[in-house]
């Protein structure tokens, strides 16, 4: 079965609070200094859920699209080097700053024009952002069901069983393909990418899409063109109202905090 | 005429808490200027009259037995007929399993935007302006829509639910509009109980990278022990295989938002503050005062926890 996987690269959520800045008057994260970027943490987990059902399936081809900075290279690079056979990233200028709407529009149009597809599968969300619109956005353009929040999928090669994960339990759903399915943690664990794989994935060509290749018209893409306007971004005021507790060893410390905890009926 | 539609919703115990909140929360838009409140629920009349007396100005009872598979699919044309029914050009729904699949099949199905998990909300020059977390809690965006309809879903808790008052009065009418989904539900199961559930546990302790021992989660399980809690990890700690993932708290874990929250040795990155956040009270035990999780916690200890946690348990047996 040929399965398509969007991935993205995101600040590294693992950066130190304190190293988070954002450039207020043009509204972005500032990178980290010294802290690379890394892949979405849902997304391993999607191109997983690739490898394994096109082993089930028997055969077929997985292709890994992202769209980003040319640094998300590294991102499709992950997925291929996990056994994905193809990566395309779509990179143009005009998508500085664009958003989730204008981006699920892009990523449409790019797996209309990869083609042959049977399934579409993303990352339950990108941490960056947190929104997870993305798939419903695929689906409503390619005119595919969408099933949200998977923690196991299977498929007979026409239509596809998933478990999905809702709030206080799980439900089963059934769809037929193609589809779109977003991948939760709850997955389980991606393979690691072994040095011989990533040695190899470094050898496979990624093919780079700009923004006319895809066809996209002018009021298609750009930050001017967001739906979801960016008014403001900013690092909240933490109102640090911490009581450290007092103490000359760290026995008096824990025994003024058992009080304080008691006294606040916490314990 | 403007006006605002809540998607309601129920569960097991009844009308969910986050439905009463949505409606607190479009009665301040209302008073904005932003039109007339109508609730939508999948259920009975007698389920949409319960939200007249908590602040709508009409309710609209869903019966379309599609409905019942929580999909946003299935809900997209009762929601449809009421967006036209009322002229209502915002729509709030929960952040919950339905609002994260309905929240963006509506905003896709009328080409619009949706602001997710939305935690501030309020009307400038007319139009909805709304507050979201971004970068794992790190960042705060306000959005506007292009687009006339605008689709938000509201984070839970950001809202205080009107009193009810039965001396309201509105308009409760029903619709079967509704469509068989072209995704098919095969079944539904509860999450199974083992214990204490993280997500359900008043009291969780947990420990990240900064332990420096895995088998320093001994001390912290008997300290989760003596307080009727859960044990959590970091990512980190996870990663690193010190505890099972399945106790991992973060944004690729479990969300919790006990009564109290014990974070040893864990610095605060975005990925951790994304489970754990909304902790009622958070206490931090860590070597270094300058760590995120100090500042945003109520009490802290800065010394090392391998001196602090074994006494902190002394004490704890003491006080009974």
């Amino acid at each position: 079965m040929n399965i398509i996987v969007c991935v993205k690269q995101i600040p590294d959520p693992e950066t130190p609070a304190a190293s988070f800045k954002v450039d207020e008057a043009a509204k972005k994260v500032i990178p980290a200094q010294g802290i690379p970027p890394v892949v979405n943490p849902f997304d391993p987990q999607a191109t997983e859920a690739a490898l394994r059902l096109k082993d089930a399936t028997g055969g077929g081809k997985v292709t890994v699209i992202s769209l980003g900075a040319d640094s998300a290279r590294d991102a499709i690079k992950h997925a291929l080097a996990m056994g994905a056979d193809e990566g395309v990233l779509l990179s143009d200028p005009s998508f500085d700053g664009i958003d989730n709407f204008e981006t699920a529009v892009a990523l449409s149009k790019a797996i209309e024009k990869v083609g042959e597809y049977d399934l579409v599968l993303t990352g339950r969300a990108a941490a960056d952002w947190d929104m997870g619109v993305v798939p419903a956005g695929l689906g409503q353009l390619l005119g595919i069901p969408v099933v949200t929040i998977a923690k196991a999928i299977e498929s007979d090669g026409s239509s596809v069983k998933v478990e999905r994960v809702l709030d206080d339990g799980f439900q089963s759903v059934e769809a037929p393909l193609p589809a779109v399915v977003s991948v939760s943690n709850e997955f389980g664990e991606p393979r690691y990418p072994q040095l011989r794989q990533i040695m190899l994935a470094a050898k496979k060509t990624v093919q780079v899409w700009s923004a006319a290749d895809l066809g996209l018209g002018a009021d298609e893409t750009g930050s001017a063109n967001r739906w979801l306007p960016l008014e403001a971004l900013y690092v909240p005021k933490v109102e640090s109202n911490v009581e450290i507790i007092e103490g000359d060893t760290p026995e008096e410390k824990a025994h003024n905090l058992a009080l304080k905890l008691r006294a606040a009926k916490l314990i | 005429m403007p006006g605002i539609l809540v998607i309601a919703e129920s569960n097991e115990g009844g009308i969910a808490p986050i439905s009463f909140e949505l409606i607190a929360a479009a009665r301040e838009l209302s008073g904005e200027g932003a039109g007339n409140v109508t609730a939508l629920i999948a259920g009975s009349e007698g389920d949409a009259q319960q939200f007249i007396a908590h602040g709508a100005d009409a309710a609209i009872a869903a019966t379309n037995p599609a409905l019942k598979s929580n999909l946003g699919e299935a809900y997209l044309p009762a929601v449809q007929g009421a967006i036209e029914s009322t002229g209502a050009d915002i729509v709030l729904v929960g952040q919950t399993s339905l609002g994260r699949d309905l929240g963006p099949a509506l905003a896709f199905a009328n080409k619009t935007a949706v602001a997710m998990d939305c935690v501030a909300l309020k009307i400038e020059g007319g139009r909805l302006r709304a507050t979201r977390s971004a970068y794992g809690g790190n960042a705060r965006a306000e959005v506007t829509w292009k687009a006339p309809l605008q689709v938000a879903t509201v984070k839970a808790k950001s809202f205080d639910a009107l009193e009810a008052d039965s001396g309201r009065s509105g308009s409760v009418t029903s619709s079967d509009a509704g469509a068989e989904p072209k995704v098919k539900v095969l079944g539904v199961s509860k999450a199974e109980a083992t214990g204490v559930r993280l997500e359900d546990a008043p009291v969780v302790v947990s420990g990240g990278r900064g332990l420096g021992d895995p088998s320093a989660f001994g001390m912290l399980e008997e300290l989760t022990k003596l307080l009727h809690g859960a044990t959590g990890a970091s990512r980190a700690a996870c990663d690193l295989g010190w505890y099972p993932p399945s106790q991992q708290v973060g944004l690729t874990g479990k969300t919790v938002s006990p009564d109290l929250y014990i974070a040893v040795a864990i610095s605060g990155a975005s990925q951790h503050m994304a489970g754990m956040s909304s902790s009622k009270n958070i206490v931090a035990i860590n070597k270094d005062g300058d760590a995120n999780m100090v500042k945003v916690s109520k009490f802290a200890v800065v010394d090392d926890y391998k001196k602090v946690v074994p006494a902190l348990i002394e004490e704890i047996k003491k006080l009974g």
